[in-house]
């Protein structure tokens, strides 16, 4: 029977959680690198065992971590990320420009088959490779440099790149999102990069359908129709037929159209998952009822998956990368709060039990299914 | 000989239980010994100074002899009690955090 392992990023640390394919009871480890923040880890497609961390502090910086053996022991690798040549300025908050600062790394995207490669995306938004297994890490600068870079704005979470999809039938092909920039493809493996944001529309930006300054917050795709993303915007659920040539608003009948995080199915293209938040101010689920939303349209039409999740007094928020699934059948859903706990469904999302709670706030959930 | 204590989690990271003692040619200033240190425990590279800047990161102090010197020149010669091993050079995780 297959197995899942899930990799669970916190404020103070990392937390590694496996089970069989009942996915009943789990055996868990950690906290790794306690006291760190641990905005993500995610394992490498193309070997299972293999995994990385983005570990950072505002003390100590930026470190990743590299695991050969599925958490069980950990190596530092390389941490310097260095902007290529003139960082240049973008926009700060008041308008004015500001010199591109490193800060830290949001998300780590092994390639889809070699263990050695890896996208990092960063605040300030960048994008860097490794080709090494994180010794050493390069920028791929012409995102940056593709003209809009200097009119980039911080959202209030920071500048981050916080996304970064893989086209599973061509690698050359990268969707990547930026808060408060948008969704950027590339088509030739990172070097040429336009922005694919036509049809977003945002009031809290002067040209609402501006090319860039969109807060997009989560793209998702399933890896058999490459070319049909959802996003998750600052406001509003949107989808794409056409790779991000176009977009449409398939919020339908969510209670908010706000949140951070949203997922697709591993085995229904068309299923699509998000947690609905009250709003930009209130971060918190309406009503005080946690609630996913799925939807078997591919928008629009969307149901309520309450069984098992508190649907009175919660207050908590789910952040854009602690959402994930497995690959497992029927498909296993995870989901992590800023309240500590860690949600499974191991059917699509009908029923749910909390997998760990008391945690830090959760930063990041990835689920791996294992041979 | 020179003597550095490290804050509680670089010294998890660099699998230390005491304090580190390090060899430095010539004259012993900050930079020198950073730079011995680094080499000795690259896992440490861009945690106490900035990778790319080499600048001290800000929420990392550096103390001895109850002075801080922080903000003096890297090339500035440590203290003679530092030097000989009589004081540690101390690395400080600041006053901070949540």
């Amino acid at each position: 029977m297959s197995k899942v392992r899930v990799l669970v990023g916190t404020r103070k640390g990392a937390f590694v959680l496996e089970s069989d394919g009942k996915r009943e009871r789990w055996n868990i480890t950690g906290p790794h690198f306690a006291g760190w923040e641990v905005y993500h880890l995610k394992g490498s497609p193309a070997d299972p065992g293999r995994i990385y961390a983005s570990q950072s502090s505002g003390w100590f910086g930026q470190l990743i971590q590299r695991s050969k053996d599925g958490g069980k022991t950990w190596e530092p690798v390389g941490n310097q990320f260095a902007y290529n040549g003139d960082p240049g300025t973008h926009l700060w908050y008041d308008g004015t420009p500001h010199p591109w600062e490193f800060k830290r790394i949001w998300h780590l995207e092994p390639s889809l088959t070699d263990p050695d490669m890896v996208y990092a995306g960063a605040e300030d938004a960048a994008l860097f490779v490794t080709r090494d297994g994180g010794q050493t890490w390069d920028e791929l600068p012409g995102l940056r440099h593709q003209g809009s870079g200097k009119l980039w704005q911080p959202g209030a979470g920071g500048m981050c790149l916080h996304t970064i999809l893989i086209d599973p039938s061509d690698p050359k092909r990268l969707y990547i999102a930026i808060s408060a920039a948008g969704a950027f493809r590339t088509d030739d493996g990172g070097k040429s990069w336009k922005p694919v944001n036509r049809g977003l529309h945002s009031e809290q930006i002067p040209n609402p359908d501006a090319e860039v300054g969109h807060c997009v917050h989560r793209l998702a795709m399933h890896r058999s129709r490459p070319g049909v993303v959802f996003m998750q915007k600052h406001w509003d659920v949107m989808r794409t037929d056409d790779a991000g040539e176009s977009w449409k608003e398939v919020s339908g009948n969510l209670p908010t159209d706000f949140g951070f995080p949203i997922d697709v199915h591993a085995h229904e293209p068309e299923t699509v998952y998000v947690v609905p938040i009250k709003s930009d101010s209130e971060h918190f689920p309406p009503e005080g009822k946690l609630r996913v939303y799925r939807s078997r349209t591919g928008g629009n039409d969307w149901e309520a998956l309450t069984n098992g999740l508190p649907q009175k007094d919660c207050y908590v928020n789910v952040l854009r990368d602690a959402m994930s699934v497995d690959t497992l059948d029927p498909c296993g859903v995870y989901f992590g709060t800023t309240g500590g706990q860690v949600y499974a469904s191991s059917d699509a999302g009908d029923r749910w039990t909390p997998i760990m709670r008391d945690l830090p706030p959760v930063l990041s959930v990835e689920a791996q299914a294992l041979p | 000989m020179i003597r550095v204590v490290l804050p509680a989690h670089l010294k998890t990271l660099a699998h230390l239980s005491a304090e580190v003692e390090l060899e430095v040619e010539g004259p012993a200033t900050q930079r020198k010994v950073l730079d011995a240190l680094e080499a000795k425990y690259p896992m440490l590279r861009g945690t106490i100074r900035d990778g790319v800047t080499q600048r001290r990161r800000p929420f990392v102090r550096f103390f001895a002899c109850e002075e801080d010197l922080s903000n003096a020149s890297p090339d500035d010669p440590l203290p003679e009690k530092v030097a000989s091993g009589v004081e540690p050079y101390l690395i400080i995780g600041a006053m901070a955090g949540g």
